[in-house]
């Protein structure tokens, strides 16, 4: 009796690791320190369009939106679309808030994080209309640039940026 | 004929980005307000005839940027007031859609963090506008004359106090001290937006 229970305690062990080992950690995470180490993103080489986001969990409006984004994957050739989500929240929240919202809202994005708080130095490189209020989303593809400042309400308004480029 | 048609479409596009700034710009003066304090004052800025300068910072309850610089509010008003700079907080957010930052939820919380400025409602939300605020925590920094002298961010470093390298505002103040245009005059930062219907 004992050996059973021992061996459903591992067989439950085994399989609760195996799951854990499927959640969402920082590792899955574009880290980037300073804006330097995600300005390739603004400046890519292909000819994809990439739609980057920036968000936080802090940022209600920007919580409200992400649906969109994840929708879009399903409306464009995700060969030819990328969407990164850049979220902007804070070092102290990664553990507490960042990583267990990934988890709890599983996304097709490209998940980056930018902890550069020196926000001043880098706001302008995204584009020199933007306040500093989030959220905003920016659309690239070769030269073509679109800035689209405050928040979608449909992943249809995403698609006609998109159309548009 | 062709001279004139490049100046007129000269025109139309300066024209076209002049319409695109709102707000105020470096050297604008800026529009005095007559908003309530939560003790249930009207302020104006005309209420201050003394006034060296004027702070105005507009910032709210719920945003985690504004809440980060409370503390800093508070060591700004203690600095200043003194000197003859009025610091006067706007929340410029429509509470229907941000219940945290109704009139009733700002006198709670600055109670709580002891605020010693006023700390102003936008009803109606009129000023934000006119000022071009766009986020919260905003801050104008106008001179005597209410003439815009600094545009932005507090310091440059929002989540630790102890890390700020930079301290814009209190910069812009200092030149403004000697008779200097402020350096930088606008500067940005990351923020919430200003929440309206």
């Amino acid at each position: 009796m004992r050996n059973i229970t021992y061996t459903i305690g591992m067989l439950f062990l085994f399989l609760g690791s195996s799951l854990l080992a499927q959640d969402i950690t920082l590792t899955d995470v574009n880290v980037a320190n300073t804006f330097d180490e995600m300005e390739g993103l603004l400046s890519p080489e292909d000819d994809k369009i990439h739609v980057i986001n920036f968000w936080s969990t802090w940022c209600k409006p920007c919580v409200a939106e992400l649906p969109y984004f994840e929708q879009l994957h399903d409306l464009v050739d995700t060969e030819k679309v990328c969407v990164h989500l850049v979220s902007l929240d804070f070092e102290k929240d990664i553990e507490k808030k960042y990583i267990p919202f990934l988890n709890a809202n599983p996304s097709r994005a490209d998940q980056w994080l930018l902890l550069d708080g020196k926000y001043n130095d880098w706001i302008d490189k995204v584009d020199p209309s933007w306040s500093g209020a989030i959220p905003v989303t920016l659309f690239i593809q070769g030269d073509k640039k679109h800035f689209h400042d405050g928040d979608f309400h449909s992943a249809k308004e995403i698609l006609d940026i998109i159309h548009k480029l | 004929m062709k001279y004139l048609f490049l100046l007129l479409i000269s025109f139309a596009s300066i024209n076209c980005s002049i319409s695109q700034v709102d707000g105020l710009d470096i050297g604008d003066t800026a529009p005095d307000f007559s908003l309530k304090n939560i003790d249930g004052d009207m302020i104006s800025m005309a209420n201050y005839p003394d006034a060296k300068g004027y702070i105005i910072v507009f910032t709210c309850n719920h945003c985690p940027f504004a809440v980060m610089y409370e503390d800093r509010l508070n060591d700004l008003y203690n600095k200043y007031n003194e000197a003859g700079y009025v610091l006067i907080a706007i929340n410029p957010n429509d509470p229907e859609v941000k219940p945290d930052d109704s009139f009733e939820n700002m006198i709670i919380r600055a109670k709580e963090k002891g605020f010693a400025f006023p700390y102003l409602m936008d009803e109606g939300q009129q000023v934000y506008p006119k000022y071009g605020a766009t986020k919260t925590p905003h801050v104008f920094l106008l001179d005597t004359e209410r003439t815009v002298t600094y545009i932005g961010a507090i310091d440059d470093n929002a989540r630790d106090a102890s890390g700020v390298e930079a301290k814009f505002l209190e910069d812009a103040i200092a030149s403004l001290e000697k008779g200097e245009p402020a350096d930088p005059a606008t500067t940005k930062a990351i923020g919430c937006s200003i929440k309206t219907k």
